[in-house]
């Protein structure tokens, strides 16, 4: 009884504080421009089947594919034996399914431990990876000491979890030939079925119903730990990713959002006709982005997404040049700003969103000479394997570099001024069509 | 024949005698104004003019479509391009175009129709393409071409999603193609789009055209195949820097063809 009451608190405490933590990341994402993504639902499924599900993008790398899938999977089909646990914590019952399902309980859970073993093999590959190994996608300068702990952390989560499963189920085993009274068979499981009898077989039963106690809790704990740690670490992923593949941007890759306020400002300076009449204010209206309320809640949602794996810094040809731009390090660089904004907010709550003023902005984050270096190549935007974007945010803060602080590289200016005065990129004083007569006099 | 013959007409000349051409060759501000551009600009019209299309250009009624601009940030002088281009185009009922730049093409078949501007755009390789698969241009290999490695672009590649069309030309040529350890959907850019071409490098420890041109001669090949006017003259800075310009060429697709065809 007593384990039921303590099972029942912990977990109304860790579901309540984990949905506080998910709803203000919510609305810290919609404290961006709300701009409506809808259309193209087929493309959208279709794309979170085969993306965010099936990891397409990741097997671009086989070897971390292989192993990523094996954590991936482990963590989702364990969540059935979550139903179980969740069962058996509320009503005191003891593997509550095994005798209903019979054969195909043994089936699920030697699945689990199977994919358990896995991903605890893969789980020591990839601390031997980020630790040990030179990789420089985990070696970059955004890959300060939190996100390089983040990483560890749930690795070390990991095989928490992963002891617990074995520890329950492998002390199952050996208790229910000792007392079939309350540990009913459940079938020869893959794995426990044989290191139960191993590792446990000498204990008495008393130290068995101990070690069979200690794993389910720890799988518990780790599982409402992971749950309350997910909102402040990259692997929110595990939850983001879904949302965030479904709302990618389906239309072309090589169009940057139109600007209506600025076409009809040129049309109108044209004399052309403008659609939908809207005059400037008397304001001098602020273009682009200074700040995350200036981007798009996919651009939060982005950052929030983001797993940190560097994929689309390894394959950014500024960054592998030397050049200090690193589009991973600009969508953290969001998500830390957002944060930062969401925490003034709860300490100030006089300073508004319409109104929010800290004296800071994204470019105090990210540097002009990192926007600067971008070459627009799309590289990063093919690699991320949850269809972040990190170039719409660097196109959005150069427009406000241009745009509203009239500032920029200085080689830009006379590209600029040849096309406002000769219609082309270089002031040449020749005819446009004057290639023409060169061939036809070859 | 002789290339006097050939003469590239333009939009409003067509327009006085009454006449509309098959398609509108969009030139470009490299292709009209650099010298190595211009001419993959003859080559390419050489190669229409033999296929027998109709074309025409604009000449001096075109203008940069304002794709360096909008990617530096500088929407207004975007605007101003886009919407000059997109009257004249309009006004002369234009419905199909091709460049022999993916930065053009990119902007008028993505961008110019939120602005008012529908039209049917080709990328210069995926119109040679379609040219040999009607018969209307007919290869001829001539002699050995050699070893061949092709740079993708990323605005005709990455962005567009064009890998085929420039590879079914190339090896059309029977040559030996190598490709480089980067290339289609994770081909290395030559490092000149969003309006790189026209600043300094940022600080860094090289540039980015040095890195490409160092994959595209592990190939082996002596023959670096292009679709960009960009990309071209990236590419041949970098062979510059190594030293290479003797031994090996870029060329832009359409020119390799024209050297190939009956
Ligand atoms: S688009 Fe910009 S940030 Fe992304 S990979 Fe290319 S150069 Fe790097
Ligand atoms: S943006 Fe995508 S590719 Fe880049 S670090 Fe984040 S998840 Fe990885």
């Amino acid at each position: 009884m007593i384990q039921q009451v303590i099972f029942a608190v912990v977990t109304i405490i860790a579901i309540y504080w984990a949905f506080r933590q998910f709803s203000q990341i919510r609305r810290n994402i919609f404290l961006a421009q709300k701009k409506e993504i809808s259309g193209h639902q087929g493309e959208r499924w279709k794309r979170v089947l085969l993306i965010a599900f099936g990891q397409k993008k990741m097997f671009r790398r086989w070897i971390s594919a292989i192993m990523h899938l094996f954590i991936y999977l482990a963590f989702l089909i364990t969540q059935i034996e979550l139903i179980e646990i969740l069962v058996d914590g509320f009503s005191g019952t003891h593997r509550f399914f095994a005798s209903s399902l019979g054969g195909f309980y043994t089936f699920v859970i030697s699945l689990i431990e199977l994919l358990s073993v896995g991903a605890f093999i893969a789980t020591f590959v990839f601390l031997a990876r980020r630790n040990l190994l030179k990789i420089p996608r985990f070696r970059k300068q955004e890959m300060t000491w939190w996100p390089k702990l983040d990483a560890n952390l749930i690795l070390i989560g990991e095989i928490a979890l992963i002891i617990g499963i074995f520890c329950m189920n492998g002390a199952d085993t050996v208790l229910q030939e000792l007392r079939p009274d309350v540990y009913h068979e459940t079938g020869t499981f893959a794995v426990s079925g044989f290191f139960g009898p191993a590792v446990f077989g000498s204990m008495s039963a008393d130290w068995l119903v101990g070690v069979e106690r200690f794993g389910w809790w720890l799988h518990v704990l780790v599982v409402y730990a992971f749950l309350n740690y997910l909102p402040s670490s990259k692997h929110l992923h595990i939850l983001l990713a879904f949302p965030n593949v479904y709302y990618s941007r389906v239309e072309s890759r090589g169009k940057m959002e139109n600007m209506p306020e600025i076409m009809n400002e040129v049309k109108s300076m044209m004399g052309l006709a403008t659609e939908g009449e809207q005059e400037m204010g008397e304001e001098i209206p602020e273009f682009g982005a200074k700040d995350i309320f200036d981007l798009s809640w996919k651009n939060l949602l982005d950052a929030y997404t983001c797993t940190e794996c560097g994929r689309c810094t390894d394959v950014c040809p500024a960054n592998m040049t030397g050049k200090k731009l690193s589009p991973r390090k600009i969508v953290m660089d969001i998500r830390d700003r957002v944060e930062e904004v969401a925490r003034t907010m709860k300490s100030e709550p006089e300073m508004k969103p319409e109104a929010y003023d800290d004296g800071k902005s994204l470019f105090d984050y990210i540097s002009k000479e990192e926007i600067h270096a971008c070459t627009t190549c799309n590289a990063c935007v093919e690699a991320c394997p949850v269809l972040i974007d990190p170039l719409d945010p660097i196109l959005k803060l150069r427009r406000y570099e241009i745009l509203t602080l009239s500032q920029g590289p200085a080689d830009w200016m006379p590209m600029f001024n040849s096309l406002e005065n000769s219609g082309s990129v270089w002031q040449v004083p020749d005819e446009r069509g004057s290639w023409t007569k060169t061939v036809e006099q070859n | 024949m002789a290339e006097n013959e050939m003469h590239i007409p333009t939009m409003a000349e067509m327009q006085a005698q009454d006449k509309a051409p098959e398609v509108l060759f969009w030139v470009g501000c490299a292709g009209s104004f650099d010298a190595r551009a211009q001419r993959v600009s003859r080559a390419f019209a050489e190669l229409l003019w033999r296929a027998g299309v109709s074309f025409a250009i604009l000449g001096n009624e075109e203008g940069c479509t304002g794709d360096p601009a909008r990617r530096a940030g500088n929407e207004f002088v975007f605007q101003m391009m886009a919407l000059q281009n997109i009257e004249t185009l309009n006004m002369y009922n234009v419905k199909t175009i091709v460049t022999a730049c993916p930065h053009c093409y990119n902007t008028l078949k993505n961008e110019y129709p939120d602005l008012g501007g529908m039209y049917e755009v080709y990328h210069h390789t995926q119109y040679l393409d379609q040219l040999i698969e009607s018969g209307r241009l007919k290869i001829q290999s001539s002699g050995q071409p050699g070893k061949i490695t092709y740079h993708d672009s990323c605005y005709l590649g990455r962005v567009n999603g064009e890998y085929e069309a420039p590879r079914k030309l190339i090896s059309s040529l029977r040559a030996d193609v190598r490709e480089m350890e980067r290339s289609r959907s994770n081909g290395l850019c030559c490092g000149a789009g969003g309006a790189q071409m026209f600043k300094e490098d940022e600080p860094g420890d090289k540039r980015v055209n040095t890195e490409r041109i160092e994959e595209a001669l592990e190939t082996g090949a002596g023959t670096i195949a292009a679709n960009c006017p960009f990309c071209i003259t990236m590419l041949e800075d970098g062979l510059k820097e190594k030293d290479r310009q003797e031994d090996v060429m870029v060329l832009d697709i359409s020119e390799m063809i024209l050297n190939n065809i009956k």
